[in-house]
Parts: C-alpha cells; structure tokens; sequence
C-alpha cells in the first residue's frame, strides 16, 4: 500500500523510536530517581539541562551535537580514537541526537511518579530490612509504574515527531537516517504532495491515538489510586 | 542485658533535641509529651531514619551509633510502626506481612506469623489490598507486619492517632494483648495520657526537647508538679490484686499496700494483678472518718506535699501507707482544715476506673 520509499521510512523511524526509548528508560530512571531524591544545590542546574530540549529550537540542539560528534568536535575526538568514525549522517548519531532531544519527556513523569512514592513508604520498607536497592525495585518501581508507561509513549512519539534534530545531524540518507517527518519534507519539496499526504496522515493517526490512549490509561490508573 | 542507652544532641533551626536516656529491657515504656516536644525524633532516631550529629546508642552489647560507627536502619533488628500505618499500597495483605519476613534469616525468626495474625486478629483479611481496610484494620496489620520480622525492640509512633475514637477502642486491646504476650522492650510514642496509662510501664517525659522525668508510670503519675494531664485530669495510678467480688451488690473489692478499693463489678480473678487510676478530682479531703456518707472508700492517708493547680485549687499528695494518691481540692478548704505535710487526714474517694 505504501510506496517502497515510504515504507522505508516508516521502519526506520519504529526502529528509531524503539532503541531510543529503551536507552531513555535506562538512562532516564537514575536522573529521575536521584532528582525526585536529591536535597544537593546540583538540582536545579541539571533540571534545567534536562529540560533545555523542551525550549530550545530543534536547531540549536542540533547545530551543537553536530558541532561536538564532528570531527573536531570533543566527542568525534572520542568516537575516532576509538575507531567507530563520526557520527554525523549515521542511525547512531541520530541516535545520540534523539536522545538528548526526548530525554525530558522521559525524565519528567518518572520523576514525578518517584516524588509522588515520598520518603514514607521507602522508610518503611527500611525498618523491613530491605537494602536501599531492594527498596528502589521492590517499592519505587512497581509503585512508579504509571510515570513509566507515560515516559515511554511521551518518548517514543516524541522521536517521531522530531525534524529539525535530524536534518542537522542526521542529514537525509535512505535507510540511515531518513525518518518519515524528513520524508514528508522532501515530497513536498519535489511537490509530491499525494505521497507526503500518505505520510502525513500516517502520524496523525499514530500521534492521536497514542496521546488517547494514554490520557484513557492516566484516566484510569488516577482512578485505581484513589 | 538488652537495655537501650541513648544519648543524642540534634538539632534544627528552632528546635533541638538533647536527651541521655536508659531505657528497660522489658515492658512498655510510653515516651510522653505535647505536641514538638521531640517524642517522634526520638524515635527515628533510634531507628536510625535520621542521624543525629552527636550521637551514641546501644541496645545490650551492640552499638547502633557512635561516633564512627551507624547501622542502617535495614540492618538494625527492630519493628517500627508507623502512625499513618505505610502499607504497601501494591501488595496485599499477606504480601504486606511476607515483605519483611522474606527478608529476615530463618534462624532469626522466633516469632510465628501465625501466631501474630492470631493475636492482631487480621485472619480474614489476607487478600485484601490495603485500600480495602478499615483505618483500625490497616494499624493492626501495620503492627503485624513489624511484629513479622521477630524484632527485638519494637517501635510504635503513635498508633492510635489517626484514627477516631472507635477505632481506637478497636485497636487498644490487640496492643493490651501484645503488651502481655511479648518478651521485648516496646517503646510507645503518645501525647494521649489515657492510652499511657492502661498500656505503659515506664514512662519517659519529654518536654521541648529535653527529658522532664523518667521512672515508674506508677510512680509519675502521683507526681502533681509533672503536669502529665491537660486541665485538672491528672489521677494516681494503683496497682492492686483482686481480693474478692460481692456479688449481691456486684462489686468487686481490690488490695494493695495501704487498703482497699471497692469498685464496681469486674471480669477479674481474685489474685489477678490490676491497675486503678483514681482521678484527683474524685478524691476529697476530710480531718476524721465520716460516718452517713454514701462513699464506700474512705482511706486513712498522710499529705505528703501541697501543689498549687490554677487561681483557686491546689492538688495534695497523700501517702496511704506505701500507695500515692493526689486530690485535687479548693485552696479554700486547704487553708480551713489546717493542711500541711505530715497532716492525717482521711480520702473519700467517689470514683475508681479499671485501666488495666
């Protein structure tokens, strides 16, 4: 049903969504537990970091990554060194790219889930005998687990969403790194404008649906909770 | 041998805590006071969920801080419970009571949880998650839950607190029973002077911070210038054993060293320790025995001490031959019947309640 191209596009913009989220939720958590925890005057400069992407240009991010994964740049120093080449116009710097570009949209509702547990009932697991990590997985978590389904669908569909990251860093390769939203663009540029719709109207479905369910799903764990 | 020491300086912006304490080994001590007077610091601090600055702490032989040295508090052998009880609102009730069990080394566990779920009478509420339970439900599995863990100090912040005067009835007893059933130092957090009274046996009186008193409950309770009960509420403890029971007039008549007591009819046996308050309000004062009273006990006693309580009242102390008892009487009628120590007079004492 979809032309060859688009279909490309469309897997490699799920396999993106898809490995970033996983390094967001891995990387994300410890943020988010040490800043739902922390009392040290480091809070609020990384809060801020964490939360830059939300206010900033796609651009800017982008100029920046492209600057510092570049050759001359401090992590393309890294990456050479270490024989992987740069990473400009690959799927890793793309990577790279969405994660910092979607990590407050995953750091954000997992900390707040962490704050709303409060030091109450982690305490009484304490006087349970639970090690400080027993009480993290055995209580944060499971308690937690509303922030997590909301930070994976806000950062999945944000990868998706995103444009101007990837044009900067990640160029408009075939199969690398050219995502559906860079796509669309290119249609309309070549005035295809019956393919861009075919796109188009692909993550509109997607983006509602996915926003519906999870506002159906908070609807619903709020009501359990209370 | 298994006497808690504690003595810790901590402070806050507005409040300091600084307290050198011993506590028993066995029984119930109340830890009591208003309101920020330190009492639940205290508490937290011994089990070891804040850290005072200074500090030293040992339970027997075992050091739990010092100032090298501080034992988390998943590794100090205690049960805490919690006045907002904290059940984990993911698990239920039995996953609740496994959570610190499972975690404990089998050779540490002495006591049975069935034994436990027995005696908080939470049998039937196995599989219910924790928002399904009543507020007195919810504290009594909070209590078997620390229980579960066989600590050898157990750690009550105000359990009864939360929850309203039924609940409290409801509660109260599971705690008389634990009271008589365990084998380890309990220390009981309240600023409600009736549940110190039928539950307590020491009694440790904190007061902005600093220890006020310590001692027997008995003996603090017949101490006026402690100020233990708001308004004129304040009443001597006596412990007694049951001598007989009159059952025509369905009485029943308690000994102790110094007389006895009539009161009405109780589910006791004779020989069965008790505990009586007698409220000073209930005790008046007269210079010989009246005879046409309707009183039934009238006590010959000495005053040991006269207290001043408000503008125009004052409380006495009355030793009745080895037992305290306090009246609280007009400053009016201590000037007119001549009362100073050493005075005999007599205590006609209208009202005696059964605390434990």
């Amino acid at each position: 049903m979809f032309a060859a191209a688009n279909l490309d596009a469309i897997l490699l913009t799920v396999r993106l969504a898809s490995v970033v989220t996983v390094l967001l939720l891995l990387i994300g958590t410890p943020i988010a537990w040490w800043l739902a925890n922390t009392r040290s005057r480091w809070k609020p400069p990384v809060e801020a970091i964490v939360a830059l992407p939300i206010v900033l240009p796609p651009s800017v991010l982008g100029f920046y990554l492209l600057v510092a994964m570049g050759p001359h740049g401090p992590v393309g120093q890294v990456t050479q060194a270490l024989g992987l080449g740069t990473l400009p116009f690959t799927f890793t710097g793309l990577v790279v790219a969405s994660v910092f570009y979607s990590l407050p949209f995953v750091v954000q509702p997992i900390q707040n889930a962490f704050a709303a547990i409060g030091p109450g009932l982690l305490e009484a697991a304490a006087t349970l005998r639970a090690t400080p990590r027993d009480r993290f997985f055995t209580v944060a978590l499971p308690l937690a687990r509303p922030g997590f389904v909301t930070a994976a669908v806000l950062g999945f569909a944000h990868t998706v969403g995103e444009f101007g990251v990837v044009l900067m860093v990640g160029g408009n390769i075939p199969g690398q790194t050219r995502v559906v939203s860079v796509q669309i663009y290119d249609h309309v540029e070549a005035l295809e404008y019956g393919q861009a719709h075919e796109l188009a109207i692909v993550l509109m479905g997607f983006s509602f649906v996915t926003l519906f369910l999870l506002y159906a799903f908070n609807r619903r764990a709020t009501m359990l909770s209370t | 041998m298994n006497d808690l020491n504690a003595r810790f300086r901590h402070g806050y912006p507005g409040f300091g805590l600084e307290v050198d304490v011993r506590l028993p080994a066995r029984g119930v001590t109340a830890i009591f006071g208003p309101s920020g007077s330190g009492k639940t610091t205290l508490l937290r601090l011994i089990a070891g969920l804040e850290r005072a600055a200074h500090g030293h702490l040992a339970v027997g032989d075992v050091v739990w801080q010092d100032t090298d040295t501080f034992v988390p508090t998943h590794e100090r052998p205690l049960g805490y419970v919690f006045q907002d009880a904290r059940l984990f609102p993911h698990l239920d009730v039995r996953r609740n009571l496994d959570y610190g069990l499972r975690r404990i080394p089998a050779s540490s566990r002495r006591v049975s949880l069935d034994h436990v779920i027995d005696l908080l009478g939470i049998g039937h509420l196995m599989e219910r998650k924790p928002d399904r339970l009543s507020g007195g439900e919810r504290q009594r599995v909070a209590i078997a839950r620390a229980l579960a863990v066989s600590p050898r100090l157990l750690l009550l912040d105000e359990p009864l607190a939360a929850l309203d005067q039924a609940r409290k009835q409801e509660v109260l007893p599971y705690l008389e029973r634990l009271h008589d059933s365990l084998e380890i130092p309990v220390l009981y957090v309240s600023h409600a002077i009736d549940e110190v009274v039928r539950l307590a046996d020491h009694l440790l009186v904190l007061d902005a911070g600093r220890v006020a008193a310590q001692g027997s409950i008995v003996e603090l309770m017949a101490r006026a210038e402690l100020r233990l009960s708001r308004d004129d509420g304040e009443g001597a403890l006596i412990e007694a054993s049951v001598a007989g029971h009159d059952e025509t007039y369905q009485l029943t008549t308690v000994a102790f060293p110094g007389g006895r007591l009539t009161l009405p009819r109780q589910a006791r046996e004779v020989g069965q320790q008790v505990r009586v308050r007698v409220l000073a309000r209930d005790v008046s004062i007269t210079l010989a025995a009246q005879t046409g009273t309707s009183i039934i006990n009238i006590l010959p006693a000495r005053v040991t001490a006269i207290t001043p309580a408000g503008a125009s009242q004052c409380v006495v102390s009355l030793d009745l031959g080895g037992t305290a008892l306090l009246a609280r009487i007009t400053r009016k009628s201590v000037d007119a019947l001549g009362l100073k120590p050493g005075v005999a007079v007599h205590a006609q004492i209208k009202g005696v309640a059964l605390v434990k």
